[in-house]
């Protein structure tokens, strides 16, 4: 595995993330931000993957990630977000949420705003009240979090109260958000719900409840399909894969047996959402291909111009959707392969964007994998 | 019994006066709390035996309480015995290392004995690379460190750093890798030419200056390294350049080249037996021999010295002492020209008597030199032992004696404490990592591999990690689930629940008691559920409590929690007569406490009044006798006091009842009439 670069930065890494690309840009993206967890001093570190052809600074390895720079951060990172180019928007295990700006022209990062106790249990102004804030999600300008003390928090980058909380949205621990429309949320909880909240309601209820069946293993993380808003992924405790369809029923669709342990996050390619990336505690990271196989897809490069209408767009759509929706094994053409051979810490994070994956470890190590689809 | 044979080193603890007051510790299981006692000092006492010592065990040593009011005594020191696990620049040794210590234990052991052989020199040779790359590290972070200290500090790691892997690198060529004779030699040379590089750096020097300033002596200095390292090649073409210089002595040249080029060496492969190779040893040792007698080299000193450390001549080998810096050096110099076939048992004998002659009469052997001689005696328990001694961390140790252990080297060995000494280390290392706040989900895997105590002390360890989210909470959980350590699980649920109970999160708190299967705690929680109920009229958590399936059945109260809820929902969506059937059985069937059943009974009351009959006359005479098991009960335990509210409560129920019994016995009746 030549094209996978690691670095060992003496921090547990919780959360990696690229930054997001201009809308023009073509480049693969070449900056990204760790969040470490479990250190005495945690540390929000932007790092840059140069292209491949130069050399590091110190003549270290090529392709390395090179630190630019980092800033202490009060508790562990539990979640992290870019919320536009320069800004990002971090949740801590002290219940606070921080927006770090980086400053390019200098390489600096810096606090540009904090809430503090965006979450606490019971009395907000007791000494050991914060409670963990354990998912962040950003659609510029507003910022959701969520923690362990149950709240959902809707925040606006430029204002300094927050636009609308829920205490009491759950009575157990939320784990994860995300964003299903510009008003709506998913959020997944402890005792194994996925919730739709909507923020025009002005009611503190969520909207829909879907639940695994019986057993209630607890959900770790959540991702929507990019283009297909019904179609959702999450993660649960006992590393099992769950896609849902929100347009109907309150069960998953499928369930598909994964890892060995926590699965800690599952993300869909953002521009090729055939492909999901998942991570766990067990240390391996798993990329699921429902692209269907080469020989069937159209090639419009050999059939030349002729023929193009042939395949119109909604049949190949067609395939896509079944395969995520699909729980016929029969019909089943995803491919799995783990990306990780012998690993054996927790993979905590992974983030795709364009070709590049990048993920994190508690073995301290984080790795930039940038032929993704090589 | 093995007795300490030397004093061992002593602490001294800053701040700590062991001289004002008497220090009292209390050893942990990787670092020791040391405090100030209210007792001053006694006389007769043997000075600054403080508690780095390891003396004599504490009796009755209580730890003093600094609230006394009296002044002074009240602090409480931690000494930490591994300090190099808080470098941070080492975290990735540690992290890497362990990488390889667990690719080592899952490799297969039935493998050919040959294949194993060679897997296990590359897991050594990636514990060397590993080392190497840290000193790189360390050497760039010494560079760049502003502060003095700091970089003192840096260097001082790198050169311990570097004599670890020197260490290690000669444990691999004798133990791990067991070079035959031949081959032997080879080995220890790369060995000498890695870790003795100052030469690269004067060749450099060396050609660079050579076509302005002649520097004679640094040139034949570096000639001397080379043939002193066996370098034969770069001696050559050194030589051969200085040949063109000086054509008048050409033919001299020509002659030590040409002894040079036939100096016969040990081939790596099977291709030449020993007697063969010693044959032509002995055939090239005559032939420098005579040249040497005849005076070919007479007119040049360098050259009769080289031609005389070719045949081995220890005092002219000896010469160049300070070329080579080392008494090891001098060793493989000496082998190389005298003993070239030199089998590795032979080794002790060539290694003490070249120390003694390199250091002379007063040589006081520094420690890497008293590790390296126990290495060439192959005296692998004392290599370990001096190793454990002289170095500031556990990790060298504990890795070399592992992969030791795996080459079957240690087997015979047990310790007359723990079980043997591969575990002895390893739980010793772990322990450590265990102590680090972050470091500590590396020893487990090193605790898992330790088949006698590993678990004892995984079991100790893992209850004491401080749980400050809940997602360190699963991970730690999930260590413990996965070896089926049950009491670990139920503690680290118990404390999750009490931590959410503490912070008014009934439904977190019931989620962790489930999990921990803690049917105690799930009753202590469903109380709370109910009283609140009782308080506020309503449930809270009921997202919780609805989906609470077959996990309901923990306990009793658990369940009656869920079916009371149940109740309530039956209620609300208007199934009366399923609601009031349900309701009859949380009583009947004894699944509400005795304190609930006034609230269930009146929860009955609307029932009762409903237009339709909802009680048939059979349930309406159940409801009648709960009722008065329930006054019964009452008036046996509180006869004096009298309850207005209850009172009335009771009345109107049993005039409910009655109303109802005698509407269900007409309704009974028509039916059975009609």
């Amino acid at each position: 595995m030549e094209e996978v670069c690691a670095r060992f930065v003496s921090q547990k890494i919780s959360k990696a993330r690229w930054r997001p690309l201009p809308a023009a840009a073509l480049q693969p993206p070449d900056l990204f931000a760790t969040g470490s967890w479990d250190n005495e001093d945690n540390r929000i570190s932007i790092w840059s993957v140069g292209d491949v052809g130069s050399a590091g600074l110190n003549g270290e390895y090529q392709g390395e990630p090179q630190l630019l720079c980092d800033i202490r951060h009060n508790g562990d990172v539990m979640d992290m977000q870019f919320l536009d180019q320069e800004r990002i928007v971090v949740g801590s295990s002290t219940g606070s949420v921080t927006v770090f700006r980086h400053h390019q022209n200098n390489q600096t990062l810096s606090a540009s705003h904090r809430w503090e106790n965006a979450h606490y249990h019971a009395d907000q102004y007791t000494a050991c009240g914060g409670a963990a804030c354990t998912g962040v999600i950003c659609n510029n300008p507003e910022i959701v979090t969520v923690g362990e003390d149950g709240r959902i928090n809707l925040y606006r980058a430029d204002q300094k109260d927050a636009v609308r909380t829920i205490d009491n949205a759950d009575s157990s621990t939320l784990h994860a958000v995300t964003f299903l429309r510009t008003t709506e949320i998913l959020t997944v909880n402890s005792i194994g719900q996925l919730k739709i909240w909507d923020f025009r309601q002005q009611r503190n209820e969520p909207a829909q409840i879907f639940s695994l069946t019986g057993d209630r293993v607890p959900l770790h993380c959540v991702d929507r399909h990019p283009n297909q808003q019904h179609i959702v992924a999450t993660g649960g405790q006992d590393g099992m894969l769950s896609i849902w369809d929100i347009r109907q029923g309150t069960m998953p669709v499928s369930l598909l047996n994964a890892h060995e342990a926590e699965m800690w996050e599952v993300h869909f390619h953002p521009s090729n959402p055939d492909h999901l990336f998942t991570c766990s505690e067990d240390g391996s990271l798993w990329h699921w291909d429902t692209s269907t196989d080469v020989s069937e897809k159209p090639s419009f490069l050999h059939q030349g111009g002729r023929s193009t209408a042939y395949f119109s767009h909604s049949t190949i759509n067609q395939s896509v959707v079944s395969a995520w929706l699909s729980n016929d094994p029969t019909k089943d053409r995803m491919e799995i392969t783990n990306l990780i051979p012998n690993q054996t810490l927790s993979v905590n994070t992974l983030d795709v964007l364009g070709p590049c994956l990048v993920y994190g470890t508690d073995a301290e190590a984080i790795y930039v994998n940038r032929q993704l689809f090589a | 019994m093995e007795e300490p044979d030397t004093e061992p080193p002593l602490t001294v603890v800053p701040g700590a006066d062991p001289a004002r007051t008497q220090l009292c510790f209390e050893w942990g299981p990787a670092e020791m709390l040391l405090c100030e006692t209210l007792f001053g000092r006694r006389g007769g006492e043997r000075r600054g035996a403080p508690g780095g010592s390891a003396g004599p065990a504490p009796t009755g040593c209580g730890v003093a309480g600094g609230g006394d009011g009296a002044p002074g005594p009240s602090r409480v020191f931690v000494v930490r015995r591994d300090q190099d696990i808080y470098m941070e620049t080492l975290r990735k040794l540690f992290n890497e290392s362990h990488g390889i210590f667990v690719g080592l234990q899952r490799c297969e052991e039935e493998r050919a004995a040959r294949a194993r052989n060679a897997q296990l020199v590359q897991v050594s040779k990636n514990y060397r690379s590993v080392i190497r790359a840290c000193m790189e590290d360390m050497h760039q972070a010494a560079i760049s460190a502003r502060d003095s200290a700091l970089h003192s500090q840096y260097s001082i790691q790198v050169s311990i750093l570097s004599a670890m892997e020197l260490i290690w690198n000669l444990c691999e060529i004798l133990f791990v890798e067991a070079a035959p004779a031949g081959p032997l030699l080879l080995r220890l040379l790369d060995w000498v030419q890695l870790h003795i590089c100052d030469v690269d750096n004067m060749v450099r020097e060396v050609l660079g200056q050579r076509k302005s300033i002649k520097n004679t002596s640094s040139f034949w200095n570096v000639v001397d390294i080379f043939v002193l390292q066996g370098r034969m090649d770069e001696a050559r073409h050194l030589l051969s350049k200085e040949a063109i210089a000086n054509p008048t002595s050409m033919n001299m040249y020509k002659i030590l080249d040409d002894l040079m080029k036939k100096m016969p060496v040990p081939s790596l492969g099977n291709t030449q037996t020993l007697t063969e190779m010693e044959l032509k040893w002995q055939h090239w040792h005559e032939e420098c021999q005579r040249y040497l007698q005849d005076g070919t080299f007479a007119s040049n000193s360098h050259m009769e010295s080289i031609c005389k450390i070719l045949l081995g001549d220890e005092n002219a080998i000896l010469e160049k002492k300070e070329l080579m810096t080392t008494w090891y050096h001098f060793l493989v110099t000496r082998l190389l020209y005298s003993h070239p076939t030199v089998k590795s048992m032979e080794l002790r004998f060539y290694a003490q008597s070249s120390m003694d002659m390199f250091l002379g009469e007063e040589s006081n052997p520094e420690p890497l030199d008293t590790i390296l001689m126990a290495a060439f005696e192959f005296e692998l328990h004392q290599v370990i032992k001096e190793c454990s001694v002289a170095l500031s961390n556990w990790w060298f140790v504990a890795h070399l004696t592992d992969l030791l252990d795996h080459c079957k080297l240690l087997q015979s060995h047990n310790l007359y404490f723990g079980s043997n000494m591969r575990e002895f280390l390893l739980l010793e290392y772990a322990s450590g990592l265990f102590s680090h706040h972050s470091l500590w989900q590396l020893g487990v895997d090193y605790f898992d591999h330790c088949p006698e105590y590993g678990r004892v002390y995984l079991e100790l360890h893992i209850e004491r990690i401080p749980l400050n989210t809940e997602q360190k909470a699963l991970k730690v959980l999930r260590i413990c689930e996965q070896r089926q350590m049950h009491e670990q699980v139920r503690s680290i649920c118990k404390i999750m629940a009490m931590k959410a109970l503490r912070n008014n999160r009934l439904g977190s708190a019931l989620s962790w008691s489930i999990r921990a299967k803690d049917a105690a705690f799930a009753t202590l929680i469903s109380d709370r559920f109910l009283k609140d109920y009782c308080e506020r009229g309503y449930f809270s958590d009921l997202d919780l409590i609805d989906n609470l399936g077959p996990s309901m059945l923990l306990s009793d109260r658990l369940t009656f929690l869920g079916k009371y809820r149940e109740f309530h929902r039956l209620y609300g969506e208007k199934r009366f007569s399923e609601a009031a059937r349900l309701l009859l059985m949380l009583m009947t069937a004894h699944i509400a406490p005795c304190s609930f059943w006034m609230t269930l009974l009146t929860d009955a009351l609307p029932l009762l009044e409903q237009k339709e009959v909802i009680f048939s006359a059979e349930q309406t005479y159940e409801l009648m006798r709960c009722l008065e098991d329930l006054t019964a009960r009452k008036l046996d335990k509180q006869k004096f006091q009298d309850d207005d509210v209850e009172t009335m409560k009771v009345e109107m129920l049993r005039l409910a009842l009655a109303r109802n019994l005698a509407r269900v016995i007409v309704k009974e009746g028509t039916l059975e009439g009609s």
